[in-house]
């Protein structure tokens, strides 16, 4: 008889900081205590508080250990497991009070949280079915082969109101539509886990997580659409989630869950992985076709659509991983319930990666509608070391940067837009006072310039030209007329480009133009970075009267631009100075400021 | 079934079209020509250059009008503001990362980009200047040059060497800014398995791919008094030397183009047909010995060394097929530094042979080291139609207005079976024109074999010759080779006797011929005009059957004995050897 279970986090975040050790570690202390029968220990999927990694909780009390390192596995095993003593110090602080334990869900980070997708990403064993099926996995496709037919499936899905979580945010249910109305024949079902934004992970933790749903979801989506094979096609980048599909895929298999006449309804459908050699366009739906069809990752024109001309020239559904993790959801608890969450035309919920200015990083999934403040002031926690929020960029380099002013928009897609951002995949980028938005859009577009596939004209040489008009105003060389240009060419790339990324690579110079022209104009007019980030507009200076000449900043200087007599003064040479902040640093007297 | 009719509007006219149109096509019907780069009809349609914008009603971007298909009701707009100022900033992003050297471009006046720019109003043209591409120049390969500073990256050669010619030596290397056009790991192109068509040269919309020029080593002969220079002129080149100077597709200059040749210093003006008409002797001799003597079968034609080239990379299973002939161009240099040589008395090192050819693997087949006799090669220069083109400009003739000349005797004397030598099909008809007479002994025997004309991708026919039943084939472009080949290797077809063309219709649009822009190129079938121009000239030939060419006679009696005799062997036959498909070698 189990009477504690102790949950590992083994998403990719908790796995670098070092979870595999301590799953072993927890394995060996059990056994050391003789506890190995009574205390079962779990690796599972992603809890989404990230900044606190990596986590352990332990039930039944529910007790939520963050940041737990080798050393405290003994711990936790002989206070916790043998005692019954919580080891408190290990504690997320929010889940204490007095001598209990909170529930996670009281907490700030979880109060506002909706998990549908991430449903079962730090609740089971990704690597064990059963534990899936006992979270009634598989139900939705018995369901499905049993009692829907493929038009009862469309339908749902079209009434849940789901959208394509991947970016564009199409109907999941109309792609699945047109799919079906092509004449029978060979048809493909294909995962899009080509997650390529900076930042973002939401579709590598449902992977990690929850690799069945996913596998789950496209049986229903070949069956719905006529389909016996599907592909994932999954970044090479992500070892983790492809050993758990590996393993998912061949265990659904063993199941009977994939493959021939599955649960003796005649349905047959199959699964294959093919792997991305990181190229971000093989995100872009028909880049991806053409690089599982083994062709060089172009995007291909469209019309035609993949629905009527995809894989192999055959009709073709491709889903984003996420999109396919609310599928199962939906089957069993019906469209109403997933339309009950949401805004009028963004029904469900959204996954976060939620990254930069905050202080829990990590991985949320909230109700559509919820505010851009809700998540970054609320569940988010706010900014480190009270700065100022600035902006927030959402849709990675296919987005824009969101100003304070609009912070209390409900984030679903059609606001977004109108606010000259993306909902995109999800990655959340906050940035304070120390951001330069003139900084963040060449970041983002020296992102695009180097991921774009160089097919079309306006997006291999457009956006390439924009770069260097940024790095032409970041480095003070900038004139006005440069920014009308820069303006113009955002226009034109955006209307002329062949896909998504050419059509969006523009929206984050687009939006920081049209929220922050300020920071642009005091680049281009006064030669300045306000936010002290732009190093060719930056001189180091040092106070002549609080400096005490300790000789330590010239000591540290590697360019030895600082030069001063012990107990005088120091002075720092411009034209030798690199601008790395070595000084600044070492200052014990704050002696020293850029601007 | 019959084709469903769309109904659309372009520029507020009623246009009607069969679904599946694209509005590039259905804006034709209307009478407007939307401007392209990338876009060649059913080779290349990828909607890469962003040349072709237009606004659709409805639609908040631009679409590309290449591969967008029309729609019931569609409003399409296809020269506003908006769209006129997309083309303008689309080619101004192109000049950014172009080498402008536009005044001494080999493609001046020809650039299909230059028009554009001219068209669009580009008048700052380095408005949008900054880093460029990284690129070099590849003249590796003896017979071209790759500049990629002037590539666009349309991808129109890539398209043909893989699509029209099955080799696809070329592709897209790297990404995003750093794009480019070259082989597996940038591989020079001579040392992949690149056939020299020069295929990819005609479709280049600029200056980034050309032929090697070798006008500057004619002109220097031609100034050496020791050198006696003599030019041969394929059978194509008469159809489409004219277009070089504005006259119509498929005009016959044969007259002007001799004039010419004449007022440009070359000692003899000669005609290649006469080695043509003894390819076709020699090869309907071959033919027949291989029949009776249970020779390698099917006998294919070696005359297109672009062919060849493909045959030894990746058929060369196929090599023993092949016909031991030397191609026209080689058989008549070895003619002339031979026979020709001692009937003037002159050594055959001071003779400089020029041959004017419609192709840029001839460049590479007269470098060959079995195309020689007595280690004197027997084609000294092979230049291209566009080359001579240039010497034609340079030297200031007035072409259009040049009398009609005739070629010198003795080798410009030939026959009608000749002349078609340069469209497909036209070896194959004079062959069967040739074998029919010998095998039933009947001078009367049929001339005309028209089941083997026209510009289809793969011809069948099969002939009662006397008691023979000949199966033939005839194809062009190397894709379509590929799929005869395939249907000979696994025993699904039966041939005696297959003409294989490495260009697609043959010589008339070869890789060295006159350039025609995409617009025409996509509108007009320029293989059917080029070579109705040759058919016309051999139907109005008093001779139209190799074997009847006079001077061949006197040849055969004087010198070489009879068709495959061992002096026959040694100057006009050669061989082939088996190379690598990943390798140049």
């Amino acid at each position: 008889m189990v009477r504690s279970h102790i949950l590992v986090c083994g998403g990719t975040g908790c796995h670098s900081s070092g979870s595999d050790k301590l799953y072993d570690l927890f394995e060996d202390e059990l056994k050391a205590a003789g506890l190995h029968d009574e205390v079962k220990v779990i690796k599972t999927g992603c809890f989404g508080l990230c900044a606190l990694g990596p986590v352990v909780v332990v039930y039944p009390e529910g007790a939520f250990y963050s940041q737990v390192k080798s050393e405290d596995v003994k711990e936790i095993v002989t206070e916790h497991l043998l005692k019954g003593r919580l080891v408190k110090r290990l504690l997320y602080t929010e889940t204490i009070a007095e001598d209990t334990i909170l529930s996670l869900d009281n907490t700030d980070f979880y109060r506002k949280q909706k998990r549908v997708a991430l449903q079962n990403c730090g609740v089971i064993d990704p690597e064990n079915i059963n534990e899936y099926i006992a979270y009634d996995g598989y139900m939705a496709l018995a369901k499905v082969l049993t009692e829907m037919t493929p038009q009862d499936v469309i339908k749902e899905i079209l009434a849940s109101g789901l959208r394509g979580r991947g970016g564009g945010g199409f109907p999941t249910g109309k792609k699945w539509e047109f799919a079906a109305n092509q004449p029978a024949g060979d048809k493909y079902v294909c995962c899009n886990a080509d997650e390529g934004d900076p930042g973002a992970f939401m579709d590598r933790s449902v992977l990690e997580g929850d690799p069945h749903c996913i596998l789950e979801a496209m049986a229903i989506a070949g069956y719905a659409i006529g389909s016996s094979f599907g592909y994932i096609y999954v970044r090479a980048e992500y070892p983790i989630a492809v050993k758990r599909l590996r393993i998912a895929i061949a265990q659904a298999r063993e199941a009977g869950l994939l493959g021939e006449n599955i649960l003796n309804t005649g349905f047959n459908f199959d699964v294959d992985i093919r792997l991305g050699a990181g190229a971000f366009v093989c995100g872009e739906e028909t880049a991806l076709l053409n690089s599982i069809e083994g062709k060089r990752g172009d995007p291909r024109p469209r019309p035609p659509f993949p629905a009527v001309k995809g894989l192999f020239g055959k009709p073709t559904i491709i889903n984003n991983v996420e999109t396919l993790a609310n599928i199962t959801r939906i089957i069993r608890n019906g469209a109403d319930w997933f339309a009950s969450m949401g805004t009028e035309k963004s029904k469900g919920t959204k996954v976060f990666a939620l990254g930069g200015k905050i202080n829990h990083t990590g991985l949320v999934e909230i109700p559509m509608g919820t505010t851009l403040r809700e998540i970054i002031e609320e569940i988010g926690g706010g900014i480190p070391d009270g700065k100022k929020f600035k902006a927030v960029q959402t849709g990675g380099p296919s987005g824009g940067c969101i100003p304070a002013q609009h912070l209390d928009i409900p984030v679903d897609y059609d606001n977004l837009i109108a606010i000259g951002s993306i909902m995109g995949s999800g990655g959340m980028i906050v940035m304070d006072e120390d951001n330069c938005m003139v900084d963040i859009a060449k970041f983002f577009l020296e992102f695009t310039v180097d991921e774009s596939c160089g097919k079309c004209t306006p997006c291999r040489v457009g956006i390439r030209r924009m770069l260097e008009i940024l790095e032409k105003i970041t480095s003070g060389n900038g004139e006005m007329e440069d920014l009308d240009k820069l303006e113009s060419l955002c226009y034109f790339i955006k209307d002329n480009s062949l896909c998504g990324l050419g059509q969006t690579a523009p929206n984050p110079v687009l939006s920081t133009l049209r929220y922050f022209r300020d920071e642009y104009e005091a680049h281009v007019i006064d030669k300045r970075c306000p936010a002290g980030v732009c190093k060719k507009l930056l001189n180091y200076t040092i106070d002549p009267d609080k400096c005490k000449g300790c000789t330590l900043c010239a000591r540290n200087c590697p360019a030895n631009a600082i030069a001063g007599e012990v107990k005088k003064p120091h002075v720092i040479d411009n034209a030798k100075c690199i601008k790395c902040g070595a000084c600044i640093d070492s200052c014990k007297f704050a002696a020293i400021y850029k601007r | 079934m019959e084709t469903k009719m769309v109904n659309l509007k372009i520029n507020g006219m009623s246009v009607s079209v069969p679904q599946g149109t694209t509005i590039l096509q259905a804006a034709r019907e209307a009478h407007i020509d939307i401007p392209t780069l990338c876009y060649l009809k059913d080779i290349n349609e990828i909607g890469a250059c962003r040349m072709c914008m237009v606004e659709i009603k409805g639609s908040p971007k631009l679409n590309a009008a290449c591969v967008f298909p029309v729609g019931e009701g569609m409003e399409v707009i296809t020269n506003s503001k908006k769209v006129f100022e997309a083309r303008k900033v689309n080619l101004q992003l192109l000049l950014s990362n172009h080498r402008r050297e536009c005044l001494s471009c080999v493609r001046s006046g020809s650039c299909e980009l230059q028009k554009l720019c001219k068209d669009y109003g580009v008048e700052d043209e380095a408005v949008f200047d900054g880093a460029k591409t990284p690129s070099t120049i590849d003249e590796s390969a003896t017979h071209m040059v790759r500049d990629n500073s002037k590539c666009i990256l349309c991808r129109r050669c890539t398209a043909v060497c893989d699509k029209l010619q099955d080799a696809a030596v070329i592709g897209v290397n790297k990404r995003g800014f750093n794009t480019h056009i070259g082989s597996a790991f940038d591989a020079p192109l001579n040392s992949v398995a690149c056939v020299s068509c020069g295929q990819c040269i005609v479709a280049c919309p600029t200056g980034a791919l050309h032929e090697k020029d070798q006008t500057d080593e004619v002109w220097a002969a031609l100034a050496d008094p020791e050198k006696r220079v003599i030019v041969q002129t394929a059978p194509s080149i008469r159809a489409t030397l004219g277009e070089a100077f504005g006259l119509p597709i498929g005009t016959n200059v044969e007259g002007k183009m001799v004039a010419a040749l004449r007022r440009l210093g070359f000692a003899d003006v000669f005609d290649t047909d006469l080695s043509a008409d003894l390819t076709i002797v020699e090869e309907a001799n071959e033919l027949v010995e291989r029949i009776q003597n249970g020779g390698a079968l099917p006998m294919i034609t070696s005359c297109s060394p672009g062919w060849i080239n493909y045959c030894e990379h990746y058929y060369p299973e196929f090599i023993p097929n092949l016909s031991s002939c030397k191609s026209p161009q080689q058989m008549f240099g070895a003619l002339a530094k031979s026979w020709y040589a001692q009937k003037l008395g002159v050594d055959p090192k001071n003779i400089f042979m020029v041959s004017i050819m419609p192709c840029t693997a001839k460049k590479y087949e007269c470098k060959r080291p079995e195309q020689s006799v007595n280690g004197v090669a027997d084609v000294d220069v092979a230049l291209t139609t566009r080359e001579l083109a240039r010497m034609i400009e340079r030297a200031g003739l007035d072409f259009v207005n040049l009398p009609d000349e005739t070629f010198d005797a003795p080798l410009g004397i030939s026959t009608g079976a000749a002349v078609i030598f340069g469209a497909t099909g036209g070896v194959m008809e004079a062959a069967l024109r040739t074998a029919a007479e010998w095998i039933t002994g009947d001078p009367a025997a049929p001339v005309e074999f028209c089941d083997v004309r026209g510009t289809g991708a793969i011809k069948e026919a099969t002939y009662k010759v006397g008691d023979l039943t000949l199966n033939v084939a005839v194809t062009s472009g190397l894709k379509n080779a590929k799929e005869v080949l395939e249907s000979v290797k696994n025993g699904e077809k039966n041939y005696h006797f297959i003409e294989v063309m490495a260009c697609p219709g043959g010589c008339v649009n070869g890789g060295g011929q006159p350039l025609q822009p995409a617009s025409i190129r996509n509108n007009v079938d320029l293989k059917k005009l080029r070579a109705k121009a040759l058919y016309s000239q051999d139907s109005g030939m008093p001779l139209r059957k190799s074997h009847d060419n006079p001077v061949l006679k006197e040849i055969y009696a004087n010198y070489l004995e009879k068709p495959g005799s061992h002096k026959a062997h040694e100057i006009l036959h050669t061989h082939y050897t088996p190379k690598s498909r990943f390798t140049g070698e």
